[in-house]
This record gives structure tokens, C-alpha cells and sequence, in this order.
């Protein structure tokens, strides 16, 4: 009921595919997916091990709501010790492969090893066998998704795989399902091609269940009409996509620009939501062709999206005039205000690329944002980049990148490093704009204080999903806070990563969470999972997942000195807009954070927290 | 009185709802793959096109039935397949044009829309008012009502 109850492990060196009961006392302690599958890797590997060996392991889970009607739940995420952090990673996805694994009969894949030559899993409800992938090595995700369907004659088959960047070692290469939804971040594709596994294909047709159907039915019933009633999930973000953000942040002067050289970007509109909606001159039809649902979303903000048929990118290959995966806020910001990059159909061309040979866009423009600062000041030159011009707002340089980055080629391959290792490489390492080796999202966190506290302490590295307080400090959501203001930030940054714990392990998607508390919530899990899932015990173990997370990281060696941002947030003020002459508060609200977290001054968590959670 | 299931392909945003709700409905779990009403996703192109059964009225499914397992509701129009006559021998999966009756496997039975007994529930569960159950006589009326208020406009711009 709500889990299937069992897992399937993977044994890659083995070749061997077993099925295991789940451990049902750690599904009570932590839920289903982040959670359960941060347990089980926490218990499984060494946090110490290199994240590319096979002694990692790369876990597959699904929510215990994953596969419902619940709105959004279609979830799965991918936790391992991640490539581009040596942090703990969960990198969480929809489209509907989430659903599949879940309808083919298991809670979590768990793989281990390395396969001697490449493999992909198919799965089909309850029967799971490895296959000879040397086939689809090299091709992309674009391609093996649509060759793994016609091999085995099923067009319903469900394909999560890596594309070419992530066989090659780019150290932010995503697992990408459905053909545009993406484990991103963290490097999570990256392990999965170290241990030569190309894809996990899958058919699931025995059907999901829960404990009380009727007060499911109605606990759900409701769940969707504070959705449609609510404007930024029923309105907005249908309409807009994230990138409804997009001018907003540029007003409040909070759009991380040229590298966060600058906080505002004049080119935003010409990248916006509203230039995406904007028919274009070659043929009058807009960037947008629709919005889109992943498994049971009844939000629908994906972008499907065309590139203008005479844009250089494609005049000449039509086989990308076609409508995919289009421009999310994140990688709108990545590829367009951090390289200072405008064009429209540069950037949609780009994160098709992204799509198709499965790496992050975010972690990906962010890089080339930080290379082109390093151009600029002449610590690169062309006799680096392979004759590639790298000045900020340079789209044929972006668009050139993207496909070199997709194959690990040229200046493409030093680009895939990540900007951590890419300007340390080049002896300028405060020129990367990361925490703990992953790249900033689209929030300045001078401009936005709660973000910069919210990067600082992400167990994943810097990350928006850890904790969303844009919400609350742009959007109002629960209540407006003021985003200059440091005071009272420790404690909505906190109260946020526990409750998103929460959301991204239960199998429905975080941005359920502009509409819905965890009142909303709790019913639908209570109702769906035996046990006590009221929102306090809820609340309990999101705190409790983000401690084990923040013990592994402790084991893994970081330290409470890992809990910090680039000096260009804390010395250099933000230029222009309402946070001009601000720099981050974090050490106002790093120690404050540490002691509402019941962690020591160095941050880590003392004993009695541990106790009190159970640990 | 016929009534019948309409469906706005342009409004569908592919999030499976509708298959959920009638997965449910029909099999009491949440399964896709046993729903009788199938969304299509045109990827390419950015289409998404739910699909099923619109109740022929001569239904080539019930004439080919040798068994007579195919009635009709005569509240509403539906072609209903009798589970404990049907014999599962297939011969309405091939008469019928559009492909919407079904074999189960797991049953050995065919499976098709029944339009939930006259209360569709993929209708109550479509986000985006994609699927509408209406009087079989007025399908066209909210088209035509949509070519008519073009048509106006058209007008009033050239006068």
C-alpha cells in the first residue's frame, strides 16, 4: 500500500538483479525517496569513497505517493555520493518515469558496481534483467530513449539515461527521463556513466494502491482545488512556466548577472516569459508552443518550445526544428543572464542540447559565465578555448560550448570540470560562483538574503530547491519577509529545508508548495501510508533527513568551513536595484542558523539533537 | 437520451488524470496502462491528444460480438461489455475502426469506456476542462459557438 514494499538491487559487477523486501522501519523514520534513499545509501557506502569508484552506489526511489492520483505525483530521484560535490546528491525529476518504476512493481532500484562493458536495466512489472547497451554507447539521450522503445517494440516504455557528457566523465551530467526531465543536478549522471550503465528502461502495468482509498480520494480531491484556486499554481505558472520569475527578479535587483559581476541584466525581457510568448518575425508563431504536465501534475508549467527555423543554431539541421523540452527559469538565467547571452533561440538551442546529451544547464552556464569573466581578464585566450571568442554575451560562443561540452570535446571538455575545478585550474578560484562545488542557481543572495544562507548550507551545494525562501521573501508565500533583511532568516531557512525534506520524499513536486503547507499535504500521505503521518511527526522527519544528509557530508569531510559563499557575495555590494551597497549578511545568520539547528558552533549536529531525532 | 464524451485536445497538457481517474474507477488501483480513455503525446510537434471510445451508435464492436457481450445503456448511449459473457475471444479489438476496446491480459475480458455508468470520472478529474460529457445532439455547439464569436469580430473589424 502507497510502497510497493520491495526494492530491486542491481549488482553491475555481478550482472545480477535481485529483489529484496523494503526496510519497513526506515520507511516510518524517513518516508520514501530523499529520505529513505539517503538512508540507505548513508548505510550502504562509505561517505569517504570517491564518487566515481564503484564502491559508490546510485539509488533509484520513488515516494510512497508516486504513481497516485496526488497531483504532481510522479516523482523519483537519484541519490548517490554526487561527481560534482563529493556531497551527499538527490537530484529529483518528473515526466513519468517515476510512475513507471513504481507501476513496474519497486519502491527503489539500488545499483552497485560497474559493469565491465556498457548495459542498460529494463525492468518490466516485477521482472528486471540487464541488457548489452555497447549498442547505445555514444549515442544520445535523445536517440537511446527512442532506440531502447523500437528494440524491444513498446513505445509505452519508460527510458531514464545519460547522454554522451555523462559516459565522458562531465562532472554535472544529468540522468534525463522522458526525453527533457532531468535528474540535474549534483553530477548524478556522471556516477551512473562511471558505472557503465547507460539507461534504465522500464514497463509498469500492475497498478499502485493505497492504505484508505476513501479518505485518499477526498484528502486528494482537496489537494487539487487549493492548486487551481491558487494564483501562482493555478494562473501563473501554467501560463508563464517558472520563468514567470524572470522580470521579477531583475526588478528587485536579485538576477545573479555576467558571472554576479552585476545584479540586474539588461537584456532579461529578451529572455523572459513574455518574449517567449512574443510571435516571432520569421514566421509569426511564438518560442512557446505549450505548456505541459508531467505524471499527474495538474499545474502543467513545463515549456514546450520551438527555435526560430532561420536562427543560425538550426537553419541548416532540421532535425532540431522540432518542439522539446523549452526554457525554464534556471536555465534561462544559466545560459542567459550569467554569460550575458539575450538571444532567445540561442538559449532554447542550448538547452536543447542540455535535453539531449544529459547535462545541466544551470552547473553548464554558470561555467561558461565564470570562463568568459576569466576571458575577459585575459587569464584565457583563445589558444584555450580553441579559437572560441569568450566575451560575456557571445551566443554563437554559448551555443558552440554547449555542443562541445555535450561531447566532452575541446574547450567543451574543461567547461564539463564544473567552475570549481575550472578556475582553480587556472588559478582564479574566487571567480567560481559555487558552494561545495556546485554551481549557484538564479537568486543573488545579496539581493535575496535567505538565498545566500540558503546556498551557504544546502547539504548538496548550492542549490534553490533546498530551501525556496523566494517565497516568502519576493513572493509572499507563506508571508512576505522582507529579502534585505537578515533578521529571522535562520529560521525560514530552516523551517523550509525541513519541510521541502519532506515534499521531495513523499513523491509529489516541490512547487505543489507556492499552494500548499504541509496541512495540505500531511492528509494525502496520512491517508495514502499506514502510520502516523501528521504534520508534526512530518516535520520530524524532514528535520531528521536533513541531519543524516548533513552527516554524511560531516563523514564525507567536509566541515562547518564548507558552509560559506564565493568573497565576491561577501565583500563586493550588489551595484544597482533596491539591494545596491548590500553584500550577503551570512555571518550574521550563519552561527544563528547552527544553534536553531541544535548543531555546535562548527556546525555539526551535538549529540542530543541526534538522540532527539532518533539518529 | 445518447450522451457523449467531447474532447479539446488543445486544452490536454498530458498530465494523465483522466487515466488515473478511469485506472481507478474501472480496476480500483492507479494504473495507466488498464485505463480506457489513452492520451497521446505528439512530442514533436507539442500536441497532446486524449483519446476513447465515442459510443458508436451501429457499433461495429457489438455487431461483431458472437456472444452478445456488447449492450447498450439505453440511459445514456454506452456500449457496456458484460464481463461474465464476454469470452475474451478478441473479434471486437478488430472490428472496431478506432482501436478503443481493449484485451486484458489479466482478466481475459475485453475493456473498453463505459462512460462510468453515465458519471465519467475522467471528465471530473481533467485539470483543464479537456474532456466534457454532454447531450450526444450538442458535441459542436461550444466550436461553433467559438467560430461564431470570430466571426463577429471579423465584422465589427471591417466595419
Amino acid at each position: 500500500m502507497a510502497w510497493t514494499g520491495k526494492i530491486l538491487r542491481v549488482d553491475l559487477t555481478k550482472g545480477t538483479c535481485t529483489d529484496e523486501p523494503l526496510n519497513m522501519d526506515w520507511a516510518k523514520k524517513y518516508l520514501g525517496q530523499r529520505g529513505l534513499g539517503t538512508k540507505y545509501l548513508c548505510e550502504e557506502i562509505d561517505p569517504r569513497v570517491n564518487p566515481l569508484s564503484p564502491k559508490n552506489k546510485l539509488i533509484m526511489a520513488t515516494g510512497p505517493l508516486t504513481g497516485t492520483n496526488a497531483s504532481t505525483a510522479g516523482r523519483y530521484s537519484v541519490i548517490t555520493k554526487g561527481a560534482l560535490t563529493g556531497a551527499i546528491a538527490c537530484s529529483n525529476s518528473g515526466g513519468f518515469f517515476g510512475n513507471e518504476m513504481k507501476n513496474a512493481g519497486y519502491d527503489m532500484i539500488i545499483f552497485e558496481g560497474r559493469a565491465k562493458t556498457p548495459v542498460y536495466l529494463l525492468v518490466r512489472d516485477g521482472k528486471a534483467e540487464l541488457q548489452d547497451g555497447r549498442g547505445f554507447w555514444g549515442k544520445s539521450v535523445w536517440d537511446t530513449e527512442e532506440g531502447i522503445k523500437k528494440k524491444h517494440g513498446d513505445p509505452l516504455i519508460r527510458v531514464a539515461s545519460i547522454g554522451v557528457s555523462g559516459e565522458k566523465g562531465v562532472k554535472f551530467a544529468c540522468i534525463v527521463n522522458d526525453m527533457h526531465r532531468a535528474a540535474g543536478r549534483s553530477g548524478v549522471g556522471t556516477v551512473m556513466g562511471s558505472k557503465n550503465l547507460k539507461a534504465v528502461a522500464i514497463r509498469g502495468t500492475l497498478g499502485v494502491t493505497v492504505d484508505n482509498p476513501k479518505k485518499f480520494m477526498s484528502a486528494v480531491a482537496k489537494g487539487k482545488q487549493v492548486l487551481a484556486d491558487n494564483a501562482v499554481t493555478g494562473q501563473g505558472l501554467p501560463a508563464m512556466g517558472t520563468q514567470v520569475l524572470m522580470n521579477v527578479i531583475n526588478e528587485v535587483g536579485a538576477l545573479p548577472t555576467r558571472n554576479h559581476l552585476a545584479n540586474q541584466f539588461d537584456g532579461a525581457a529578451d529572455i523572459s516569459a513574455e518574449a517567449m510568448a512574443e510571435p516571432r518575425a520569421s514566421d509569426g508563431k511564438p518560442n512557446l508552443v505549450t505548456n505541459a504536465a508531467c505524471f499527474a501534475c495538474t499545474i502543467a508549467c513545463g515549456r514546450i518550445s520551438t527555435i526560430d527555423r532561420t536562427h543560425y543554431t538550426v537553419a541548416k539541421r532540421p532535425q532540431y526544428q522540432i518542439a522539446s523540452g523549452g526554457l525554464e527559469y534556471e536555465a534561462a538565467w544559466a545560459l542567459g543572464a550569467a554569460t550575458g547571452v539575450d538571444d532567445l533561440d540561442a538559449l532554447t538551442f542550448a538547452n536543447f542540447i542540455c535535453n539531449e546529451q544529459g547535462f545541466d544547464p544551470i552547473s553548464f552556464g554558470a561555467t561558461v559565465g565564470a570562463a568568459m569573466e576569466m576571458y575577459e581578464k585575459g587569464v584565457l585566450t583563445k589558444k584555450h578555448t580553441g579559437g572560441i571568442a569568450l566575451n560575456f554575451g557571445n551566443a554563437k560562443a554559448l551555443t558552440k560550448l554547449a555542443e562541445l561540452t555535450g561531447q566532452a570535446k575541446g574547450f567543451g571538455a574543461e567547461i564539463g570540470l564544473g567552475s570549481k575545478l575550472l578556475c582553480a585550474k587556472y588559478k582564479r578560484p574566487a571567480l567560481a560562483m559555487q558552494v561545495k562545488g556546485q554551481e549557484f542557481p538564479a537568486y543573488d543572495g545579496r539581493g535575496i538574503q535567505g538565498m545566500g544562507l540558503t546556498y551557504a548550507t544546502s547539504n548538496r551545494g548550492a542549490c534553490h530547491l533546498r530551501s525556496y525562501t523566494v517565497a516568502s521573501e519576493i513572493l509572499g508565500i507563506p508571508e512576505k519577509t522582507d529579502p534585505l533583511a537578515t533578521k529571522g532568516k535562520a529560521g525560514l531557512v530552516i523551517a523550509f529545508q525541513n519541510a521541502t525534506s519532506v515534499v521531495d520524499s513523499a513523491g509529489i513536486c516541490v512547487f505543489t508548495t507556492f499552494a500548499w503547507s504541509l496541512d495540505d499535504i500531511a492528509p494525502q500521505i496520512d491517508a495514502a501510508c499506514a502510520g502516523d503521518w501528521s504534520v508534526d511527526n512530518l516535520l520530524l522527519v524532514g528535520e531528521r533527513i536533513w541531519n543524516l544528509e548533513r552527516k554524511f557530508n560531516l563523514d564525507a569531510g567536509f566541515t562547518g568551513k564548507d558552509d560559506t559563499l564565493p568573497k565576491r557575495l561577501l565583500k563586493d555590494a550588489a551595484k544597482t536595484g533596491p539591494a545596491k551597497g548590500l553584500t550577503s549578511g551570512l555571518h550574521k545568520m550563519l552561527p544563528e542558523y547552527y544553534q536553531l539547528r541544535g548543531w555546535s558552533k562548527d556546525g555539526v549536529p551535538s549529540n542530543k539533537t541526534l538522540s532527539r531525532l532518533a539518529l | 437520451m445518447q450522451k457523449s464524451l467531447v474532447i479539446y485536445p488543445d486544452k490536454c497538457t498530458g498530465c494523465l488524470q483522466c487515466e488515473l481517474a478511469c485506472s481507478y474507477q474501472a480496476e480500483g488501483v492507479f494504473n495507466p496502462a488498464k485505463s480506457r480513455i489513452k492520451v497521446f503525446n505528439f512530442h514533436d510537434q507539442g500536441r497532446f491528444v486524449p483519446y476513447t471510445c465515442t459510443q458508436c451508435d451501429e457499433a461495429w464492436c457489438l455487431h461483431a460480438c458472437p456472444v452478445d457481450a456488447i449492450t447498450v445503456d439505453m440511459t445514456n448511449g454506452a456500449k457496456v461489455v458484460s464481463d461474465d459473457v464476454c469470452v475474451g475471444c478478441k473479434v471486437c479489438t478488430i472490428a472496431c475502426p478506432f482501436g478503443t476496446v481493449n484485451y486484458n491480459q489479466a482478466t481475459g475480458k475485453v475493456i473498453k469506456c463505459d462512460l462510468c455508468g453515465g458519471d465519467p470520472e475522467c471528465v471530473k478529474a481533467c485539470p483543464t476542462d479537456a474532456i466534457a460529457y454532454m447531450d450526444a445532439d450538442l458535441t459542436g455547439l461550444e466550436k461553433m459557438r467559438a467560430w461564431a464569436a470570430k466571426t463577429d469580430a471579423a465584422l465589427q473589424a471591417g466595419a
